[in-house]
């Protein structure tokens, strides 16, 4: 099992989402952050105060997979953040020790499968 | 303009009075447009939204000084005005010909109509143009548009001598903003995720705080059309509290027929709808026609709303379903409804005078039409100038920081002030050292 965490630009998390549902990732939970990386400060004023803000907008999906589901998680954070300039985030791979689904206790792999509505 | 007695000698303070509250009602209804229409919008481009009805203000104040107003109300050509009253030339407190308020007050009530009517047409292009093309824009639109439609519908043009009745400007404002909002969507083009993704309103309290101001500043709108405190505007006022009232309810119903719930923001749509359709028929209907005309009136609007949303048309605020059709609606039904008795001007088809309803008829051919052509014709060539459009790269970052540089929602966690010694370039974005 591993936790994915894709951190990319707010105006790709629809793309993200997307890509995640063709991929038959379903489940998953978002955050909005804030961050810093490589990408070019922003300057703004406010009556004669000026500015640089060193943070960016992010949204960050966590998804906490089995094993044979990462690269296919990975590929459609990858596909569906890019747009090719600076500040489209980053994607990390945890190992994840335990997962449990609250409502039924399952744990580990069960936990993370998505069960089909009843 | 129209439910005047003859013209009196002199100035009315009591009107006077009334006139001068009236236009500082409608001068507040620019702003309550920005944040209705900065409720819509995504949150990333709500001062943008917000800041096009200001500039609004400022330019179209300015033209409406030097020149529009002159077209619009110098003599009676038939398509436009004459210059003799161009920089103010002879605008002082002499009663204005035709009622008894200063020529100064009327032409300041005049210029908050041409305002918002500026503004109303930023609705069509939101989230995308750019706002140095806007400003040329709307200078330009406020004269050759807004400044030709007031004078043919107000100041003694063509529409007006023959006979076209339109008491607080169906014509110029609400004709003349919906379909140069279409056209302007059109020449622009639609947003880059518009039928992609869901592009929903942001602040829904906005909306109908801005709806609820709008409202409290067409009591000045359409009972200050009368230009004084007389019978006209006393009916216009007590028929704006009216027919919006009855555009609510038919709207409530509608949503509910369509969705099962009645929503807040179709409910601010309703109310601009609302007032829309009161705005040309104020003076001129009686409360119950206009009660049934707020009714009704909900109903092309509605269907034109549901119809564009499932077109590639991105007018993206609805300027055509509000305004446009509204208007257009309230212009055609003085025609059938206009009743002597409580306007002292005309009767309408269903008292009787079927020609009143030619009049309105012309009107809702030719104002359209001028204003659909000759906006193209003005926005392809500010094009050929300065690109009306962002980039897609700055219309997904958000309009605020791009056009603005300014955020609605700025949390200053991780800003850093910059002082002047260490200030790079202000105003441009700056090489990250780190």
């Amino acid at each position: 099992m591993k936790l994915v965490i894709g951190i990319v630009r707010p105006e790709q998390a629809n793309e993200v989402l997307e890509a995640l549902y063709r991929a038959e990732v379903r489940g998953f939970s978002i955050s909005r952050v804030q961050g810093h990386g490589g990408e070019l400060d922003r300057v703004e004023t406010y009556r004669g105060t000026t500015v640089k803000m060193g943070l960016s907008e992010k949204v960050r999906f966590e998804v906490a997979v089995s094993d044979s589901f990462v690269q296919t998680t990975v590929d459609a954070l990858r596909e569906g953040a890019r747009t090719g300039e600076v500040g489209d985030g980053k994607i990390f791979v945890l190992p994840l020790e335990q997962a449990v689904r609250i409502r039924t206790d399952d744990v580990d792999v069960e936990a993370v499968t998505p069960v089909a509505k009843s | 303009m129209s439910g005047l007695t003859a013209a009196v000698a002199g100035v009315d303070t009591g009107d006077t009075a009334w006139m001068l509250v009236a236009t500082a009602l409608v001068l507040m209804m620019t702003p309550a447009l920005g944040l209705f229409y900065a409720g819509l919008v995504r949150s990333k481009n709500t001062l943008n939204t917000f800041m096009m009805c200001v500039a609004a203000i400022a330019v179209a104040t300015v033209t409406w000084a030097a020149v529009g107003y002159s077209i619009a109300f110098d003599g009676d050509g038939s398509i436009v005005g004459g210059l003799g009253h161009a920089f103010l030339n002879g605008v002082d407190f002499a009663p204005r010909e035709g009622t008894t308020i200063p020529e100064l007050v009327f032409f300041a009530f005049q210029a908050t109509f041409c305002i918002i009517t500026v503004a109303l047409v930023s609705g069509a292009v939101v989230e995308r143009m750019r706002f140095g093309p806007f400003l040329v824009f709307a200078a330009l639109w406020s004269v050759l548009v807004y400044a030709v439609l007031a004078h043919w519908a107000f100041g003694g043009g063509w529409l007006q001598a023959g006979g076209t009745l339109d008491f607080a400007g169906g014509i110029p404002v609400e004709m003349g903003s919906g379909f140069s909002a279409l056209a302007a969507a059109l020449v622009v083009g639609a947003r880059k995720d518009y039928g992609r993704q869901a592009l929903l309103p942001h602040n829904a309290v906005y909306v109908l705080l801005g709806a609820g101001l709008l409202w409290f500043g067409w009591f000045g709108f359409n009972g200050g059309s009368g230009f004084s405190t007389g019978d006209a505007s006393v009916l216009a006022f007590t028929n704006t509290l009216l027919c919006p009232a009855c555009t609510l309810i038919v709207w409530f119903a509608l949503d509910l027929l369509r969705g099962r719930k009645v929503t807040a923001i179709g409910a601010a749509t309703a109310i601009v709808v609302g007032c829309v359709a009161i705005t040309p028929a104020g003076g001129f209907i009686s409360p119950g026609w206009a009660m049934l005309l707020g009714a009704l009136a909900a109903l092309p609007s509605y269907a034109i709303i549901v119809w564009r949303t499932r077109t590639r048309v991105d007018e993206t605020l609805d300027v055509l379903a509000a305004h446009g059709t509204a208007g257009l609606f309230g212009i055609l039904f003085i025609g059938f409804f206009a009743e002597l008795a409580w306007n002292g001007v005309s009767d309408g088809l269903f008292y009787g005078n079927a020609a009143q309803l030619g009049d309105q008829a012309l009107a809702a051919l030719a104002a359209p039409a001028y204003a659909f052509v000759v906006t193209c014709v003005l926005l392809k060539a500010i094009d050929v100038v300065m690109p009306l459009r962002s980039t897609a790269k700055e219309e997904a970052l958000g309009m605020d920081v791009v056009q603005h540089g300014e955020e609605a929602y700025v949390t200053g966690e991780g800003a850093i002030l910059v002082v002047p010694e260490d200030g790079g370039p202000v105003g441009a974005a700056v090489a990250d050292p780190g």
